[in-house]
């Protein structure tokens, strides 16, 4: 039976959380130590995991600044888990003093740490609701306040798409989100992919297991697979390609100083006609 | 910023450059490696006062290592990176002129404090970030909790509001909570509830099922299941329910709690019983009913092997009279005195009286041993009505006819066995009444055969099952033929073609013959007509038709006749209406009155079998008849030569008073030629027999009449 709306899921904290994992592999002490075993124990498959997110958090950076430019001051970022630093607001807020940003997550833990970090700030807010459920998200209080849906918007999913199963239809809530935004809209996507990925797939494969085993399913898509994610976008260049490669800031940019794990996974950024 | 080419500025920024190459792998920066050495720089810079500082400052340098952690250099190894550059480079690049040994104890004392300044640096972080996370599930417990509280709330308010009775209990059958309406349907409070078992409450109205079933689930063999089921209230009372009982599991799907859910359906059972009952039940006389009885003899005949039944059927003689004269009332309290009287006959288990209506009672007998019992019980039943029933203070006399039909069990239908019991009672009243009869199948195949065809006969006056042939009339005086009579037949699905001595009877008996008999005279006189317009150069044909008592007594006779004539356009004349003798045996100047109407118009009357009754001779001048039909048992004698003298005197007797009152004579049954040219010799008009021609279709007529015609 389906758990009907009004009865919350209860949070247990002795099963480890996505959200705080991902802030265990970025140096951060927002967890405990059931993440950080989970943590441990797929980084004994893929020592590089760290450095994945990493990579994610720099074309984050890149991918808000470049919005930026473009003239989005509307930000929305779906599966931010928890904010350890240079999040989308102090990027956005950062390169436009008047851009609004919404967080969304369904963990209540990352949801309730960004209230906490967000206080204060009145042009960014965090919404408690789940990327399989578009219309939560789009009627949310938070997004109706902050967000001007007839105006362009910088649509924010990543390192969040590989967590959402097939049967769940994510491609359907992509499209959903879509046809919500304005056109000139823009999609920032990273997902996690055994392309690029220094180490065979079955090696790797037992961190996925990992994921598998604190329920929350990792789900590598292959670059074709996650193409498909900007149905109806148009691909803003270099197009969809490793993180690293995603409009490296030239001047200073060293491949050298690239991790090659760096490279696992893609990212791309697509406009809505 | 200018930095000429090995100078201070230079060699600061080159050992930024080697400090950011070798801290950054080791950082959780977002930022690219030239921008981590932008922010290291201010660092650098810092490092290279304090190195050259003429005072070592501790809490500059301690600051510097919180600042590592500042630009998310948290990992230990990069504070361990960090501590080698300085070790290898500070003085090397930053060191200027300055006394060798001083700068490399400078620069150790240095690391010494960063290092602490890093460490107590991430501890506050760390701390922080700990508590900040902490607090955040904390809250996020909050919001759930509440969330909880609420919806236990609402949980709550409908465990405690619903119509419906809710009560938990563990799995040895304890009993844990229940709401208020599980209390009310019970009737007890809740603290004695709550201190009893599951267990205790068996019913004796529980189906077998009942305990096996909570069994299977306390043992979490069954998730749920539903029963109907009687609870013992304290007051001794019964309370129905519709019980549903789940077994609930905790997380990991052990059998927990068992959760019923009842319905009280006492009300609802009470009301069903009663309409049960007033379905089954006759509502004078509280007997059972024919739906009940129904259903009681056919479960008798359904009984196994060896089982019979016996059943009387009783109808009470002259009920119809009671009724009429001493009014409804008093009939009813009569059929419940008798109701009463019936019931006391039938006390042995597998007996059983039931009223099927007006005054018909049935009573039953099942068992090995019926046929015995059930001549027993028609005696209990006739003894039980001897002694007179006192109604309004009148005593009457009750008396009553059997039919008792006894057998075994699996050959009959009810439908069957009731028809066989009606037919038996009939014959028990048709020999007199006050009796009882068994039923004899031959007896029932002829009252089948005739109930048949009396239901049969309605319809087959719709269907147009009925036929008429024509008998022609001659002329004894030159052979011509004058007309016929009109006789109708029956043309029967099953039994073929039936005179009317079959079904006539039957048809005035059920008032069909009115309906029957105006349609045989509106197709007679078509006929008739039909012959007048084809066979204008043969004479006036003439078309007799037999009337039956019942319809000269009908009060549209008159106007039918009337009315068939015009609409056929046939004049009076050419109809002639036969009434038997015996109809008009003390006729009084009503019944008279139609026919004299009629004979006024110019229809014959002609009276039919004449000699059979004891007419009154004198009467025959009142009649408003024109012609005597002779019976043909006069006409019998004449068959043989020489004819019986004395038979001849009579009919020459009754043709001679016959013409002197002007009366036309017709013979029936003449067979030969020898009686047709003896009865012409005595006088009489016109004959009809097999010697001219039997009934036929009117074709055969109009045949006749040509020959006679051309003839």
């Amino acid at each position: 039976m389906e758990r009907p709306a009004w009865a919350p899921r209860s949070i247990d904290i002795s099963v480890p959380s996505v959200s705080r994992i991902y802030d265990y592999y970025l140096g951060g002490s927002h967890n405990f130590e059931v993440d950080r075993e989970a943590a441990r124990k797929a980084m004994e498959f893929m020592p590089g995991l760290p450095k994945i997110m990493q990579a994610n958090r720099a074309f984050m950076r890149r991918a808000v600044r470049f919005a930026a430019e473009q003239g989005i001051s509307q930000f929305l970022d779906v599966g931010s888990g928890i904010p350890t630093f240079g999040n989308v607001h102090e990027v956005a807020q950062a390169a436009r003093p008047d851009a609004h940003v919404v967080y969304v997550d369904h963990d209540p833990v990352a949801v309730a740490h960004s209230q906490a970090v967000l206080a204060g700030n009145e042009r960014a807010g965090v919404v408690a609701a789940d990327l399989r459920k578009p219309q939560e998200i789009l009627a949310s209080p938070e997004v109706q306040q902050l967000i001007d849906l007839n105006r362009p918007v910088a649509l924010l999913l990543v390192a969040i798409l590989h967590f959402v199963e097939d049967e769940d239809d994510p491609y359907g809530a992509v499209a959903e989100l879509r046809d919500a935004l304005a056109p000139g809209s823009l999609l920032l996507l990273t997902h996690a992919s055994y392309e690029g990925m220094p180490l065979p797939a079955e090696r790797a494969g037992g961190a996925v297991d990992v994921y598998k085993d604190i329920r929350n399913p990792l789900i590598m898509r292959s670059r074709e697979q996650i193409a498909r994610f900007f149905e109806g976008y148009d691909m803003v260049e270099p197009g969809l390609v490793p993180m690293p490669h995603w409009r490296p800031e030239t001047e200073t940019w060293d491949p050298d100083d690239e991790d090659p794990w760096a490279y696992s996974g893609f990212a791309g950024v697509g406009r809505t006609a | 910023m200018n930095a000429e080419p090995d100078g201070p500025e230079d060699r600061l920024r080159r050992f930024a450059t080697i400090w950011s190459r070798a801290v950054f792998p080791v950082t959780t920066t977002s930022s690219t490696r030239p921008e981590f050495e932008e922010q290291l720089l201010p660092l650098a810079r810092r490092l290279s006062e304090a190195l050259r500082a003429r005072a070592f400052d501790a809490d500059e340098a301690r600051a510097l290592g919180a600042a590592l952690v500042t630009v998310h250099c948290t990992d230990p190894e990069a504070l361990s990176r960090t501590l080698d550059c300085v070790d290898a480079y500070l003085v090397l690049y930053c060191g200027g002129d300055g006394d060798q040994q001083d700068l490399r104890l400078r620069a150790s004392r240095l690391q010494h404090a960063m290092a602490a300044g890093f460490a107590q640096a991430l501890r506050e972080r760390t701390r922080a970030e700990q508590e900040a996370i902490s607090a955040a599930a904390l809250k996020a417990q909050g919001v759930v909790a509440q969330a909880l509280h609420a919806s236990e709330a609402r949980f709550r308010a409908v465990f405690e509001g619903a119509a419906i009775g809710i009560g938990m209990a563990d799995l040895d059958g304890n009993i844990l909570q229940v709401n208020e309406a599980l209390l009310r349907m019970f009737g007890i409070t809740e603290q004695t509830m709550l201190g009893r078992n599951v267990a205790e409450w068996t019913h004796p109205e529980d189906a077998p099922q009942t305990w096996t079933l909570y069994d299977e689930l306390v043992r979490g063999d069954r998730e749920h299941y539903h029963v109907e089921k009687a609870f013992s209230r304290p007051d001794g009372t019964a309370l129905w329910t519709n019980l549903t009982v789940s077994l609930l599991r905790d997380a990991d799907g052990n059998p927990q709690y068992q959760l019923a859910l009842m319905e009280d359906t006492t009300e609802r059972r009470l009301l069903n019983l009663r309409l049960r009952y007033e379905a089954t039940h006759d509502a004078l006389t509280g007997l059972p009913n024919r739906t009940f009885f129904f259903e009681r003899l056919e479960k008798a005949l359904g009984a196994g092997k060896g089982q019979r039944f016996g059943l009387c059927y009783l109808d009470l003689d002259g009920f119809k009279t009671i009724n009429d004269s001493l009014g409804h009332a008093a009939g009813d309290r009569l059929l419940v005195e008798v109701a009463d009287r019936l019931q006391s006959c039938t006390t042995a288990p597998g007996e059983m009286v039931a009223r099927l209506g007006g005054d018909e009672f049935v009573a039953l007998t099942t068992g090995p041993d019926t046929e015995r019992e059930v001549d027993e019980l028609a005696s209990r039943i006739m003894n039980a009505l001897v002694a007179p029933v006192s109604v309004d203070g009148r005593e009457l006399t009750v008396r009553g006819s059997i039919g008792i039909v006894e057998g075994p069990a699996g050959e009959r239908s009810a439908a069957e066995v009731l028809r066989s019991a009606d037919i038996t009672m009939y014959r028990a009243k048709a020999s007199g009444g006050n009796r009882f009869e068994l039923a004899d199948e031959e007896a029932d195949a002829r009252a089948i055969t005739r109930h048949g065809l009396t239901t049969a006969l309605p319809t087959a006056l719709d269907r147009g099952e009925f036929f008429i042939e024509y008998q022609p009339l001659v002329h004894l005086g030159d052979g011509s033929v004058r007309g016929a009579e009109a006789l109708v037949r029956w043309l029967h699905p099953q039994h073929g073609v039936l005179g009317p001595d079959r079904f006539i009877p039957l048809a005035e008996h059920t008032g069909l013959i009115v309906p029957l008999g105006r349609w045989v005279l509106e197709q007679s006189v078509r006929q008739a007509r039909e012959w007048r317009e084809r066979h204008a150069d043969a004479g006036p044909m003439r078309i007799n038709v037999n009337l039956s008592p019942c319809q000269l007594t009908h009060p549209g006779l008159v106007q039918d006749t009337v009315d068939i004539l015009e609409r056929t356009g046939v004049e009076p004349d050419a109809l002639c209406l036969e009434v038997t003798e015996s109809a008009l045996i003390g006729a009084d100047d009503d019944l008279l009155k139609p026919l004299r109407r009629l004979a006024e118009m110019g229809v014959d009357i002609a009276l039919d079998d004449f000699g059979t009754g004891y007419s009154n001779l004198a009467n025959l001048r009142r009649l408003p008849v024109s012609i005597l039909k002779l019976d043909r048992s006069f006409t019998q004698s004449m068959q043989q030569f020489p004819a019986d003298p004395v038979d001849l005197k009579i009919v020459e007797g009754i043709v001679s008073l016959a013409h002197s009152l002007d009366l036309a004579v017709t013979v029936e049954g003449v067979e030969t030629g020898a009686q047709a040219e003896q009865l012409r010799i005595l006088g009489c008009d016109t004959a009809q027999g097999w010697y001219y021609a039997r009934p036929g279709p009117p074709e055969r007529l109009h045949e006749l009449a040509l020959v006679d015609a051309t003839g």
